[in-house]
């Protein structure tokens, strides 16, 4: 095999494997944690970002919000006031980009993307690389 | 028919322990919500506001009820009716059950809307649904309770709306705040909800 083969070779089996594999199974909750001293941090002119503005969702994968509140005072959280050692557990059902207000973005919403099932190779490749993305951006 | 008695409760707990484990809610017993869950749910903060009936407006008086809780006003020019077209017909799919389900309707907007006005723009929706409004430091104390966002925006033609908080607090019999429903969720998940709260725990 010439020197170009080798990474071509492996370009060619991570895009097989990503396109061929199934989705695994795994935790449904894409969790958010207010740590304990975030108030105290936000009071000390810390800001403290917790949420992204922007939640991606996969239905059957990844398909519920689960925010906690682990700080000792109650904290508007995503679309909610939640009170000290609360959870607030969030499930969908339906794709669809979903708009919430939430006081702790200066933009005032948060946007919850929840994508279909991956089922073919084609979306299935896609919305790995789009997993990847995220992960490295 | 000992033994059949016997079998239940010791082997009910094995399968609902290893379904839990497995996360398979239907079988652990826990079916779920389809609105957000509080966990663990608190009481809901009470309130004493004016009802749009004429009297005097407080969560208490609905233990015993499921309470939809909702903020809005009557002036709003679309997630409002959207919202309160919703729940009425989740309340006429509910049929017999729709008497222990009540939808309290609290306004953000004191200045226009007064009683008489929620009443009946309230009722063109349902007859049973019931408006709160008052003073504005009070309307004010219950969002700050509820973390219900207002925000009063001039508009072009010289009048005003308000951008609001748009989702809607599932609250059980016994006063607690279990849930929140965001904005644009189908009547039935309504439906769903109200019943499962309904049902003895």
């Amino acid at each position: 095999m010439s020197l170009l083969g080798v990474p071509i070779a492996l370009v060619i089996g991570i895009v097989a494997w990503a396109a061929l594999a199934p989705v695994p199974p795994g935790p449904r909750e894409e969790v958010f944690e207010i740590p304990n001293g975030t108030w105290a941090r936000r009071m000390s002119g810390d800001p403290v970002e917790i949420l992204p503005s922007k939640i991606h969702l996969t239905l059957g994968v990844r398909d519920v919000l689960l925010l906690r509140n682990l700080d000792d005072v109650p904290q508007v959280f995503g679309p909610t006031i939640m009170m000290p050692g609360q959870s607030f557990r969030l499930p969908f059902e339906l794709a669809s980009d979903y708009q919430f207000e939430c006081s702790a973005h200066a933009s005032g919403q948060m946007t919850v993307v929840v994508a279909p099932k991956p089922r073919s190779p084609w979306t299935r490749l896609r919305w790995r690389a789009g997993n990847f993305w995220r992960a490295v951006t | 028919m000992a033994a059949a008695r016997r079998i239940p409760a010791y082997a009910l707990r094995v399968i609902a322990l290893i379904a839990s484990v497995a996360g398979i809610d239907a079988l652990a017993g826990a079916p779920e919500l389809k609105a957000g869950a509080f966990s663990p749910a608190r009481i809901a903060p009470d309130f004493s506001l004016t009802g749009s009936d004429g009297s005097a407006l407080t969560l208490r008086r609905f233990r015993g009820k499921v309470v939809l809780l909702g903020f809005g006003y009557t002036s709003c020019p679309s997630v409002c009716p959207v919202t309160l077209a919703t729940l009425a017909a989740a309340q006429r799919k509910l049929g017999a059950h729709a008497r222990d389900v009540q939808v309290v309707y609290v306004t953000v907007d004191p200045v226009r809307d007064d009683a008489a006005r929620m009443k009946g723009y309230l009722e063109a929706f349902h007859p049973d649904f019931l408006g709160a409004t008052g003073t504005e430091e009070a309307l004010e104390a219950v969002r700050r309770e509820y973390g219900i966002a207002a925000k009063r925006l001039a508009t072009p033609a010289g009048s005003y709306e308000y951008g609001h908080s748009s989702f809607v607090y599932l609250i059980d019999r016994e006063g607690r705040l279990r849930a929140l429903m965001p904005y644009g969720r189908a009547a039935a998940d309504y439906v769903h909800d109200a019943m499962l709260l309904l049902s003895p725990p």
